[in-house]
């Protein structure tokens, strides 16, 4: 049964091992002079980065193949795995033979899972290894330019760590779950393209946040803190002013989820006070570019800002801030793994238990 | 004389048609059965039933004395040709054999081999390139080669040439004759059956229409042809099909006694005819239903 499994996989794994192979390859020659560049300045580590081509292109294609190995590996093997078989009604000779149908689909989960699992894995820690001067300095507060995404970034997340096994575990599950729904390889292929690929982008939205309870903080907002002001509105009209604030907290490398204003009653305002345009205007003048209707500007003339929020301060005015923190890190990567893998155990039921059904 | 496939009241349905209603059999063991009808019949639903991949909607099936593909021993016992006789199209004559002896314990791999070699089949060559009759004696390879005490063989031939059908159902014959299995075959041509089997069901719009011994149906079996006649015959007599001219009666029955009556003259039949005369009866309506085939049992 593993032969026959190994044998049916033999041509994609090859092929599939073949490209993870050239780029871990890749990876493992050029880790070590990023390590002596990194060792050698952290200030200018980054900058100096910009300009290494090669590295830069490592950087992206790291991200590239891990985030998509998932989806990929899961619809073009997990689709046809049964399907195939029922397409070409192999499945009763195959399952006609000494060998009850679950231990047959139990060993093919085995085997497929087992090499996704490895390729997805090493691939995923060898990234994750090469990457870690760049995300140390970008966690460091140096990022700029194309290496400025933190690691807990929901882009850099998945790319890290071990999470890519769990989507590729669970991608896998429902592939072949949707094979056997579907009954036809192609189409079986093309939604779970689709429903790997949805899950890669709506879980660090809608799930991720919430796996870990986020540091939560109301910091009053104060020259120091400003990180942005956006102006809605002509400048020259006198209703215009300020509708939004942000501002810094924790530390470079965390993952930013909300940064509101909440009034005195810890509400959030959903306007701010008018008199906060009108103190700004008489502080710094018009923002630079007139011709916008929205500008956004970056804490313009700080010290002549601040009467402005001393009076916002002393009215009640906070702001709300909630962030998953940088160690959240691995607490996050096992518990959105660890889902995944539950997630997969499900589908696996569902189709243990539908294989012994009516399938011919 | 045990039975190898008993049904009491089997039926299976799908979404609102039902493919096999109500039939209750049993097929003797150490037989070559024949199972004819139509296309669509529900001779391959019968079949798949038989071996596990499908479940009945209603009543039961058992084969060998027990629940189809409840495990790895019952599967083991029963060997299995499905229609179309899948094969792998990426996988040569070697792997399959290899396939074969991966999953069956029992496999005997000098007798897959040695039919291989008698047959003429290139080892190397992939099973997508084989001829529709190779790819079919490579499917019965597998199929026998495992040592099932049962072959069960849904509409082997119906993709083969003349030629190739003959060739495949003399090989069947001799590996059946070698290795005491007991055979069941469907078909929609009478003469594959006729060539092949000694046991016959005929199976017509999801119903059993008979089932008996070759041997026994041929002889009981009678076509009366004499002057018109419109009343009914002797109780012994069951009526299978009647047609009328103005002036003359031309009745197939069975029977198990003698016919006396001088105004008919006898012919018998062959299987051909008493195989159309009951799948002919359905379709017109003119089912004389259960005592016709209770007693063939």
């Amino acid at each position: 049964m593993t032969w026959l499994t190994w044998r049916q996989l033999r041509v994609q794994s090859m092929l599939v091992l073949a490209a993870a192979g050239a780029l871990a390859l890749a990876l493992v020659l050029t880790a070590h002079g990023l390590r002596t560049a990194y060792r050698a300045d952290l200030a200018t580590f980054i900058d100096q980065l910009q300009f290494q081509k090669f590295d830069g292109f490592l950087y992206v294609a790291g991200l590239v193949a891990v985030l998509s190995a998932p989806p990929v590996i899961a619809a073009f093997w997990g689709g046809p795995l049964i399907a195939r078989e029922l397409e070409t009604g192999t499945h009763r000779l195959v399952w006609n033979q000494s060998t009850t149908r679950r231990r047959w689909l139990a060993m093919k989960l085995a085997v497929t899972g087992a090499i996704a699992v490895a390729v997805c894995g090493l691939l995923g820690l060898v990234v994750s290894w090469w990457s870690s001067p760049i995300d140390r300095a970008v966690a460091a507060g140096h990022g700029s330019g194309r290496f400025s995404l933190p690691r807990l970034d929901p882009v850099v997340f998945g790319a890290r760590g071990i999470v890519s096994i769990g989507y590729v575990v669970f991608g896998l599950a429902a592939g072949v779950a949707l094979g056997l729904l579907l009954r036809r390889s192609i189409p079986a292929v093309a939604v779970t393209l689709v429903v790997v690929a949805a899950a890669e982008i709506l879980v660090p939205r809608l799930v991720r946040p919430h796996l870990v309870s986020p540091a939560v903080e109301n910091v009053v907002i104060s020259r120091d803190n400003l990180q942005g002001i956006q102006i809605q509105g002509s400048p020259n009209d006198r209703t215009s002013g300020p509708v939004r604030l942000t501002v810094r907290s924790g530390s470079a490398g965390d993952w930013g989820l909300a940064n509101e204003t909440v009034d005195s009653t810890g509400r959030v305002a959903s306007t701010l006070p008018s008199w906060l345009g009108t103190c700004l205007r008489e502080k710094v003048g018009a923002p630079p570019d007139p011709s916008q209707g929205t500008t956004k500007t970056r804490a313009p003339g700080r010290d002549a800002l601040e009467p402005c929020f001393a009076r916002l301060a002393s009215e009640g005015y906070r702001q709300h801030v909630t962030y998953q923190p940088a160690r959240h890190f691995w607490s996050l990567q096992l518990r959105e793994t660890a889902l995944l893998l539950l997630l997969a155990g499900l589908l696996v039921g569902f189709c243990f238990w539908r294989i012994d059904r009516d399938v011919s | 004389m045990t039975a190898v496939v008993e049904a009491r009241g089997l039926g299976k349905r799908y979404r609102r048609r039902w493919a096999l209603s109500d039939c209750s059999f049993d097929l003797p063991a150490g037989r070559v059965v024949g199972l004819v009808g139509p296309n669509g019949a529900g001779k391959s639903t019968l079949l798949n039933l038989a071996v596990g991949l499908l479940r009945p909607t209603t009543g039961t099936i058992r084969v060998l004395g027990s629940e189809p593909a409840a495990g790895p021993q019952q599967l083991a016992k029963v060997g299995f040709v499905a229609q179309d006789t899948p094969t792998y199209a990426g996988l040569s004559v070697e792997e399959h054999l290899r396939l074969g002896a991966r999953l069956n314990p029992a496999w005997d791999a000098g007798l897959a081999r040695e039919r291989v070699g008698r047959l003429g089949l290139d080892p190397a060559q992939k099973a997508g390139k084989l001829s529709g009759g190779q790819r079919a004696q490579l499917a019965l390879t597998l199929g026998i080669a495992k040592r099932p005490e049962l072959l069960l063989l849904d509409e082997p031939v119906s993709s083969l040439d003349p030629l190739a059908r003959r060739e495949f159902l003399q090989d069947l014959m001799e590996a059946v004759a070698e290795q005491e299995l007991s055979v069941v075959l469907s078909s929609h041509v009478v003469s594959d059956v006729e060539r092949a089997c000694d046991y016959l069901v005929v199976l017509v719009d999801s119903r059993i229409e008979v089932a008996g011994d070759i041997d026994t149906l041929l002889a009981t079996h009678y076509r009366l042809t004499g002057p018109r006649r419109d009343s009914s015959l002797p109780a012994g007599q069951h009526v299978i099909s009647a047609r009328h001219t103005d002036r003359q009666s031309t009745f197939l029955i069975r029977t198990d006694e003698p016919i006396h009556d001088p105004a008919w003259s006898v012919t018998e039949l062959t299987l051909e005819d008493v195989v159309l005369a009951y799948m002919g009866r359905s379709g017109s309506g003119e089912r004389t239903a259960a005592p016709a085939l209770e007693a063939q049992r």
